[in-house]
Formats: C-alpha cells, sequence, structure tokens
C-alpha cells in the first residue's frame, strides 16, 4: 500500500500537525518508503494466531478504590503555558 | 594521584565506603571532566550544586556509616526520566523550559542507594534515532575519533559542527558518550528497539536491557509504552550489575511492572558459565554481512566454549519480520503517547486563533522531522480501515517472534549470542538522509528482544579493521538477567577489558 498526497494531508490533520504543502511530497516519500519496508510482512501466515496483548505474562495487580493521592492544582498547573484561577487556558472553544 | 574519572564504578564504591576518596572529591573531578568535554554535547543539563549538595550529604552519611549501596557515586541521568524541578525535555523542543514536579521511579531508586546526579544527558529526540542526531540540542560525538584522526583534527570539528565525527549511537547517545569518555561513573538509558545497546556497542561499553517489567516506566518520557525498557550504560558488566540492581525493582505506580524481588546481579558476576547452553541463531547470519562481524561472533562462541559452554546452532524463523512490525507497532504506540503534547498542559505553545490551530502550530513547531515522520505512520496504521492491516497483523507477529523464542529456551538454551550491530560507528551526518530505513536498519540484531520483552546484554568483544569499537549481545530468558551478567563477564575477561580512547576533546 502507498499513500497519496491527499491522503498525507488527511495523516497529518489526524495527528494534528500542521504540514504546509511544500513539506508534502516530501513526506509522501518518507512514508512511502517505511509502508514499503513493511509490506514484508505480508509474507507471513497469519492465521490463528493471537495477537500480543501483553509482552509478558502477569496479571495487573488491583489495588484498593481509594485516593491515594490529590490537591495538588498547583503542581499540576506548574508548567501550563498559561492558566487562570486554578484553570488551564485555550482559545475560545465554542462561541 | 589515579585519575578519579578513570576508575569503574565498583572500584570507586569501595573507595568511597573505605573512605580513602570522599564523594565529594570524585563528584568535583566528573564535574571537571564535564566541562572540559562541552564540546563532545553529551550533557544538555549540569547540575553543578545540587550534584555538590548531594555529594555532601553522601560524605556525611558514609561517615556515619548509613552508606547506600551507591553511596556517593557521580552518575548521569538520561534527559528522558523526570527529575524533580530538573531539566526534562527527552531532548525535544516540545518540552521547551518542562521541570516536573515529581520524580521518575528509577531515579528515585539511585538517590535512595545514595548515588550523586550530575546532569541530564542527551538523547535523540522521544528517543526516537539511532545516532543522537535527531535530538534539538544537536548530535552527540563520540570520544572514538574516527579511523586516522589526530586529535587536533577531532577538537576542530567539535568547533564546527562535529562534521566528520562519529556517532556513538542512539537513542542514549548522551549517556554513551558520557560513560565511555569518563564524564561519570555510569548512566541511565533506555531501550524501545535498541536505545541502549547499539550506543554502548559503538563505544566500547556495556549496555543492560533488562526484562519488560523489570524497570518501573513511572517518570520515564513514553515513547513505545509495550517495548520502553529503563537500563543501564557502563564501563564494565560489574558495573552495570551494580546500576541495574539500583535501578530495578516493584513499583505500585506502574501497573506493568514486575513484583519479583530484584537478586543481586553482582553475585552473578563471575559465576561460572560452565554447561551451559549457548544458542546461536542462523536467522542473525543476515545477506552481506561483513566478515569482521562473522568472525567477531564466531570468536564470542569459541570463548564461551573454552569456559565450558555448549553452543548449539538454533533457529528463530520470524526474526527477519521483526524490525518491519518494530515499524508499525512503535510508531502506533508513540503517535497515542505522544498526543498529549498539545500545548496546553506543558512544554512549547504556539499562539493560535483556535484550540485545533493550537494543537497543529505547536506540534509542527515542537517536534523533529523524525518525531513527526513516525506520529504520522503510527496514525495512519491505526486509522479506520488500516487498524487490522497493520497494526493487528503486527501484533499477531509479535506473537510469534516471541513463540520462536520460548521454543529455544524450552530446548534447553540458557541464553543466546548474537552481534550487537551490523557495523562499527558511523559519522554524524553519514545515514538516513535519503531513506529514513537505511537508519532503521540499526536496530536490526537488537529490535527482536524488545518484541519478545526479553533481557538482553551488549558487551565490548574487540575492534573492527578500522580499530572502532565491535561488541557481541546476549539474549536470556525473562528475568533472568543473571544468566547474562554470568556470560558477559565471560566474554569481557576473554576479550580484555576495552581501552577507551585517551582525552583528546578538550
Amino acid at each position: 500500500m502507498s499513500v497519496d498526497l491527499n491522503a498525507v494531508r488527511r495523516i497529518a490533520h489526524l495527528a494534528r500537525i500542521e504540514v504546509s504543502e511544500a513539506e508534502t511530497p516530501h513526506l509522501q516519500r518518507e512514508i512511502n518508503a517505511i509502508l514499503k519496508f513493511v509490506e514484508a510482512l505480508d509474507a507471513v501466515n497469519v492465521d490463528g494466531v493471537q495477537p500480543m496483548t501483553s509482552v509478558i505474562p502477569m496479571r495487573l495487580p488491583m489495588r484498593e478504590d481509594i485516593v491515594t493521592d490529590g490537591d495538588i492544582a498547583s503542581k499540576v498547573l506548574a508548567n501550563a503555558p498559561r492558566s487562570e484561577d486554578g484553570f488551564f487556558v485555550v482559545p475560545k472553544v465554542i462561541e | 594521584m589515579t585519575d578519579l574519572t578513570s576508575l569503574t564504578l565498583a572500584e570507586a564504591r569501595d573507595r568511597l565506603k573505605s573512605r580513602a576518596i570522599s564523594s565529594l572529591e570524585m563528584t568535583r573531578a566528573h564535574l571537571e571532566a564535564i566541562e572540559r568535554a562541552r564540546g563532545l554535547n553529551a550533557f544538555v543539563a549540569v547540575t553543578a550544586d545540587k550534584a555538590l549538595e548531594m555529594a555532601r550529604a553522601s560524605d556525611a552519611r558514609l561517615g556515619k556509616k548509613e552508606a547506600g549501596p551507591l553511596e556517593g557515586a557521580p552518575i548521569g541521568v538520561k534527559d528522558l526520566y523526570a527529575t524533580e524541578a530538573v531539566h526534562t525535555q527527552a531532548c525535544s523542543h516540545i518540552l521547551q523550559g518542562f521541570k516536573p514536579p515529581y520524580e521518575s521511579t528509577v531515579t528515585a531508586n539511585l538517590w535512595r542507594d545514595g548515588a550523586v546526579m550530575l546532569g541530564k544527558l542527551n538523547m535523540d529526540e522521544f528517543a526516537m534515532g539511532s545516532s543522537n542526531e535527531t535530538s534539538c540540542y544537536g548530535p552527540v560525538a563520540s570520544p572514538w575519533l574516527p579511523p586516522n584522526w589526530s586529535p587536533a583534527r577531532g577538537r576542530e570539528a567539535l568547533g564546527s559542527g562535529k562534521r566528520g565525527l562519529l556517532t556513538p549511537g542512539g537513542s542514549s547517545g548522551g549517556s554513551a558518550s558520557a560513560v565511555a569518555a569518563r564524564l561519570c561513573l555510569a548512566a541511565t538509558a533506555s531501550d524501545t528497539g535498541g536505545s541502549i545497546r547499539q550506543p554502548a556497542a559503538f563505544t566500547g561499553i556495556v549496555g543492560v536491557k533488562p526484562t519488560y517489567g523489570r524497570c518501573s516506566r513511572y517518570g520515564m518520557v513514553a515513547f513505545a509504552s509495550s517495548l520502553d525498557q529503563a537500563g543501564p550504560l557502563a564501563r564494565t558488566v560489574r558495573d552495570a550489575a551494580i546500576m541495574l540492581k539500583a535501578m530495578a525493582g516493584p513499583d505500585a505506580k506502574d501497573s506493568t511492572c514486575s513484583p519479583a524481588p530484584v537478586p543481586d546481579y553482582e553475585a552473578a558476576v563471575g559465576r561460572s558459565v560452565k554447561d551451559m547452553t549457548i544458542g546461536v541463531p542462523k536467522e542473525y547470519r543476515l545477506d552481506g554481512m561483513s566478515d569482521e562481524i562473522e568472525r567477531l561472533w564466531a570468536q564470542g562462541a569459541e570463548w564461551l566454549r573454552a569456559a565450558g559452554a555448549r553452543v548449539v546452532d538454533v533457529s528463530l524463523p520470524h526474526t527477519p519480520y521483526a524490525l518491519p512490525a518494530y515499524y508499525i507497532v512503535a510508531p502506533a504506540e508513540a503517535s497515542s503517547n505522544l498526543a498529549r503534547y498539545d500545548g496546553v498542559r506543558y512544554g512549547l505553545r504556539e499562539p493560535a486563533s483556535d484550540v485545533i490551530e493550537l494543537y497543529q502550530k505547536t506540534r509542527a513547531k515542537g517536534f523533529g522531522a523524525e518525531v513527526r515522520r513516525r506520529l504520522m505512520i503510527g496514525t495512519y496504521v491505526l486509522s479506520a480501515g488500516y487498524y487490522d492491516a497493520y497494526y493487528l497483523r503486527a501484533q499477531k507477529i509479535r506473537t510469534l517472534i516471541k513463540r520462536d523464542f520460548e521454543r529455544v529456551f524450552a530446548d534447553g538454551v540458557d541464553a543466546i549470542l548474537t552481534p550487537a550491530t551490523p557495523s562499527a560507528a558511523f559519522g554524524i551526518g553519514e545515514k538516513g538522509s535519503e531513506n529514513p530505513v537505511e537508519m532503521y536498519l540499526n536496530d536490526v540484531f537488537t529490535v527482536t528482544v524488545n518484541m519478545a520483552g526479553l533481557p538482553g546484554l551488549v558487551a565490548p568483544a574487540g575492534f573492527s579493521g578500522e580499530g572502532l569499537p565491535l561488541a557481541l549481545q546476549l539474549i536470556g530468558r525473562p528475568f533472568d538477567e543473571e544468566t547474562l551478567f554470568s556470560l558477559g563477564e565471560t566474554i569481557e575477561q576473554s576479550a580484555g577489558r576495552m581501552t577507551l580512547p585517551e582525552r583528546w576533546w578538550g
């Protein structure tokens, strides 16, 4: 499989990465080189094979359903580019 | 006086403990070495004040006989580990200015054991790279000079973009360069497809990628969560064992972290390897593999045989599919993990009139070319209509890769011996500019180990025809790092301790 220029634009939008028209053909070539490389996998018979979901077989641990941490709003916001009154600030989302 | 920076971690630890030297002396010697080595670009942040403060506290504990196992030993930390109130950016512009309000479990374990932090080490951006060239802080130079270069020529190149100098590999390039150049006694690193082991091979040092789940991932900047694992880079097998013992262990903050107690890895160093069975997988013999890699591999098998191990041929038939499957699984997980960098909660933020534009502009400006490329691949293989053909298929192939290893281990093989890399170190700017796949091929021998969650150790084993270090890799059963340390020590003893380059860098 390979991607065309429109597909590159669509992927960039889904990934929320702005891509200029000038960059698009270059990205298309690189993405297609990688897709070509992974085509080798088509040769493998995977009938009846379970996909890996856990690399090391282990039961996920359960813990008591209690609050273990919190009241750290100032720490959570400490690295925010913009915050106000204990909230992250973003450009207006609704009119 | 012995140069304090050329001691091994084990030697330094013993002298600190007997109070033959103080942590303050030790730490100062390393801070001076770091200053002189600025040109290598191994460190992206030096925490000198913190280091001296930690050293003084260590000296006090050493005086009161309350010393931890690593008390007073100065080490470096890959920029991917969250260190409280200290520069942590995974060498990405998108984390500009980020200072975590918390500490990663691995580094917290090291400080608990008395280690001293010298600073943060350069790396490929978000650990995506094999040459440390994708870092937003620029490439790192290896302390190994290119063949036939004079020290003067090396110094000149350091001052002019490092063109022609060798890469230390990646993504843990800063860690490898710093350890090999004796700027720290050892360093933390991380390995998603070979990022500990390939730099170890390129710089003539020892690297260990432990079993998935042996070290907590809490506070490590995530790349591909089912593959990422913390591990050490050090100058000897014993030093790597000492570091891993401190780094590893159960952690309630990472649900994939193993509850199993950590064995005394150092006790496994020097243990006999007699009657062990070592597998040599025929699928690792690549078409066009160089004679010197072939010879090194045969030599490694011979050393283990001479130490009393049995060497048998084994087959891991799905090996050729590991790297392509990795380039689906890793970008897919990365695209999900890196969705968090949105310009809202931390790091870079580009001005925009609406929130979608804010995300798009911030991510375009904040991520470098390799990261953008991988995020787009990951987004594509997870997108509607392509998930089954790519991601699900790759995860099935992963099951087959793991099954290959399980069969070999079930047949009585204790560990597998392979080359570490297809070649010795290459030059900065030499690879991957035309086709990204060229760079990816560096990980052909290491990536299977991540795909199967197994432990892998790389130890220096010889030199290329041009005099650059070459290394062998040992792959073990899950949670059997001890066997790897015993076998790694045998390789190290047989090959003779690697002589690292004399200081030419300043």
